[in-house]
């Protein structure tokens, strides 16, 4: 196979980190709303944590695109 | 027409300037991180200059940035990590600043640099390395033993030394990576607007929808802007408190 053509793919195979940034972000947000609806007295001081989580688990998909990124142009 | 949206991110220089064999050139780079901190000096300056006993407008937006930041110092870093208060609220207002006027049409985000992010985070991590071994002399290595059988600790031990020294990397990456992706993906639906209006007949009215996409992503952009500042500001606490109080909380 031509080296151009591997990088593409192997490029697009980078963007897989999404599949797990998805999970980590549906789960978090999920999470906290189902412990906020149970107990909304304690929501408000949990925020702080929400975002906390959510830019965590943002990040690692990103990192994914830094790949891609390495991969193309390098 | 060729689709750039990676073209925002090249550095050029503005006045060349060679030293020996380096190039030192003063670039739009240089010329935006000039920018934000003369916007925050002057922001901070003009709205402490007066300070009534009935804050302005201005002086409240002072007075909440000063103790939202204090705040987060408390929470995650207790009482001693007050001392780091003048750090952590530079870096913060830096970032946050770089990160807003980012998003001005035809600026440069100076945070979409690796080598600005990375230069704060390994700025964060020399702190927190300087203040642990001067706090605790050499115990401060005692972060890198957990509580845990012995056995364990062979495992254990190279797991927390490699999480520690990911941590410059990890920090840079999210923000740099943040930065990046968000502007190049506002661009590229830019270019989407500009190819279906330029396309003519039935599909120039299609232009819209991408359009109010590229209002919709900028006010997530202002999110992200934000919230990175905050999580590189709230994560170089929780990192300086690792230095002050090693594993026991504060």
């Amino acid at each position: 196979m031509d080296v151009a053509a591997a990088k593409m793919i192997g490029a697009g195979l980078a963007c897989i980190a999404l599949v797990g940034a998805g999970i980590g972000i549906g789960n978090v947000f999920g999470s906290y709303l189902s412990g906020a609806l149970r107990n909304p007295g304690a929501a408000a001081s949990q925020t702080t944590n929400l975002l906390l989580g959510f830019a965590l688990c943002e990040a690692t998909g990103l990192f994914g695109l830094v790949i891609a990124l390495i991969i193309l142009f390098t | 027409m060729k689709i750039t949206p990676m073209e925002q991110f090249e550095i050029r220089p503005l006045v060349p300037l060679h030293i020996g064999h380096y190039d030192v050139s003063f670039t739009n780079q240089s010329l935006w991180m000039f920018i934000v901190v003369a916007a925050v000096g002057a922001f901070l300056t003009f709205a402490s200059s007066k300070r009534a006993l009935v804050p302005s407008r201005m002086q409240s937006m002072a007075e909440i940035s000063y103790e939202f930041v204090a705040n987060m110092i408390n929470s995650s870093a207790g009482e001693a990590g007050l001392r780091f208060f003048p750090l952590v609220f530079t870096i913060f207002m830096f970032v946050l600043c770089a990160n807003f006027f980012g998003l001005l049409p035809g600026s440069f985000t100076v945070t979409s640099q690796i080598a600005v992010t990375f230069a704060l985070a390994s700025l964060v991590i020399l702190t927190v390395i300087v203040t642990g071994f001067l706090e605790h002399g050499i115990g401060f290595l005692k972060l890198f033993v957990p509580k845990a059988p012995l056995l364990l600790l062979f495992l254990l031990v190279p797991i927390e030394i490699i999480s520690f020294l990911t941590r410059p990397i990890s920090l840079s990456v999210r923000l740099f990576a943040n930065m990046l992706a968000g502007h190049t993906m506002l661009k590229v639906f830019a270019f989407f607007v500009i190819a279906l209006g330029g396309a003519g007949g039935l599909l120039a009215p299609l232009s819209i929808a991408p359009m109010f996409l590229i209002i919709a992503i900028t006010a997530l952009e202002l999110l992200v802007a934000f919230l990175q500042a905050y999580v590189f500001a709230v994560l170089t606490c929780i990192y300086l408190n690792e230095a002050l109080h090693l594993h026991d909380h504060h």
